[in-house]
């Protein structure tokens, strides 16, 4: 072997002993900062990390965009649903009365609102954008309690990790972790455009995760659960989403 | 890595008698995992257009607005109304998470190469038009040259002549950087963060709009390169792509 390539094995082994030791540092690291998304495991985990962690270092305080009223479209597009069963139509006609959020989980406090209590709780309006990942999108200005006041309510314990949110549709659920959870733009909306929240937007109560893709604002929204651990929901990849094919995470 | 790229990396340590590497080992394998990566973009790209294959200028856009221009396609989903009496099955899941995969493996495989392009001088001798090429009389001639459909001689084979280095130069530092920036910009969390990244762009539709563009004339510049290399000997250029090795010998070639 002639001394050119002993020195250029010695670099490229220098190089890849430092990449592999820098790659499981990274990883480590992303672990313990809470940067490996639950639908980390497949073909496309490596892509799926990456996409989070680094949104998830850049967009810790960011804002979403907020609109004019001028802007909103009008009229909103409001995507189809499955066919809302007997259950909803029987809470419908009650004019939504008897709807309840639950929340549970890691909380002090567990507790139930109807929508008259969450309405009594301080709310906030936005008029932001809601994209889907088919490629449309519309603007509109919603109004709700926001996530964190929820929250904050119940008590949150110190190791809670995301929460988890159920719609009254069967196998429609889906989580945030809790940096999109404390997110002062992230509602319990019951209100838009300054009126009731339409069912075809998923009236009563919808949760609007302003920084995330449409899929993520799960309508019909009946309980919250706070966990440290998303193993235990359905397959474990922390919504519902992935079981159909789909990120958990969607902000891109 | 094989053999042929090890050899090729030292030049040194090649025997007289081998013809010099016409590309650089790090030019070979980011070209082709640029390659690969394209195409899974691509296929992916078209996969979640035709959920929605209409296209809208401004912020928000949706089958309750105008559209700036509809793809004539059936569409993968039922709300889209397209005019064609069925709907493509739903391809989003998978296309959504190798779109993203891919365009992470594209844009650390570019600034490798862009960076060590940068050094190794790649970047000066042979994608920056020499001072002396830069006239419209060269211009002229390589064009004129293109358009009889003329091969390419020996000297063009161990360099690239003006117009192969202004494309380039526009694939590498504007289309790409434009596909990203476009790609990024539809995104709610990026523009969450730069939201004036958006707001230059004309809105998250036009975002879209102009995404799509460029990646139309990305997929012409990849027929164009293709047609290209058919024409200058397919066998030969295809080979000093992988392995680095060029013949100049039409015998051989």
């Amino acid at each position: 072997m002639n001394p050119l390539s002993r020195r250029k094995l010695i670099t490229t082994g220098i190089t890849a002993a430092a990449g592999a030791s820098g790659l499981a540092v990274a990883g480590g690291l992303a672990k313990r900062y809470g940067l490996i998304p639950p639908d980390a495991g497949g073909l496309y985990g490596v892509g799926e990390t990456l996409t989070y962690a680094a949104q998830r270092v850049l967009t810790s305080h960011s804002m979403a965009r907020e609109f004019s009223p001028s802007q909103i479209s009008n009229p909103p597009f409001a995507n189809e649903v499955a066919p809302l069963g007997g259950t909803f139509k029987r809470l419908q006609e009650g004019g939504f009365a008897d709807w309840r959020l639950a929340v549970d989980g890691m909380v002090a406090r567990p507790a139930s609102f109807s929508i008259a209590d969450l309405k009594s709780h301080p709310s906030r309006s936005q008029i932001t954008h809601l994209a889907c990942e088919e490629g449309w999108s519309y603007i509109a200005e919603w109004t709700g309690v926001p996530l964190s006041h929820v929250l904050d309510v119940v008590g949150i314990l110190p190791q809670a990790k995301y929460v988890v949110y159920f719609s009254i549709q069967q196998d429609w659920w889906d989580s945030l972790d809790m940096a999109d959870a404390m997110h002062p733009q992230t509602l319990i909306a019951h209100s838009m455009n300054g009126g009731e929240l339409p069912v075809g937007h998923g009236g009563p109560l919808r949760m609007r995760v302003p920084r995330q893709l449409g899929y993520k604002n799960v309508k019909y929204i009946t309980r919250l659960t706070v966990t440290d651990d998303l193993k235990r929901f359905g397959q474990g990849l922390g919504s519902s989403s992935p079981e159909g094919g789909y990120a958990w995470y969607a902000g891109i | 890595m094989s053999d042929a790229a090890w050899v090729a990396t030292s030049d040194a340590a090649v025997p007289a008698r081998t013809v010099p590497s016409r590309h650089s080992a790090l030019v070979r394998v980011t070209h082709w995992i640029a390659t690969l990566s394209f195409l899974a973009l691509l296929v992916t790209g078209v996969e979640i257009l035709i959920s929605h294959p209409r296209f809208y200028w401004g912020e928000a856009g949706n089958i309750n607005t105008p559209a700036l221009f509809k793809i004539p396609i059936p569409a993968s989903r039922s709300s889209v109304p397209t005019g064609y009496g069925y709907v493509l099955p739903d391809q989003n899941g998978w296309s959504r998470y190798l779109h993203f995969q891919s365009a992470w493996v594209v844009v650390l495989t570019g600034l490798l190469y862009i960076i060590s392009s940068f050094f190794s001088g790649h970047l000066r001798k042979n994608l920056l038009p020499d001072r002396a090429d830069l006239s419209w009389r060269t211009f002229s001639t390589t064009i004129a040259n293109h358009l009889r459909f003329k091969p390419p001689g020996d000297e063009e084979a161990w360099s690239y002549n003006l117009l192969q280095r202004l494309t380039y130069l526009l694939v590498i530092f504007v289309l790409f950087p434009l596909v990203i920036w476009t790609g990024l910009a539809m995104s709610p969390a990026i523009a969450s963060v730069f939201p004036t990244a958006v707001s230059a762009l004309g809105g998250q539709q036009s975002a879209r709009t102009i995404h799509f563009f460029v990646s139309v004339a990305l997929v012409l510049f990849l027929l164009v390169h293709i047609m290209m290399i058919c024409l200058a000997g397919l066998r030969n250029r295809m080979r000093a792509m992988i392995t680095g090795r060029y013949s100049t010998d039409k015998e051989r070639a």
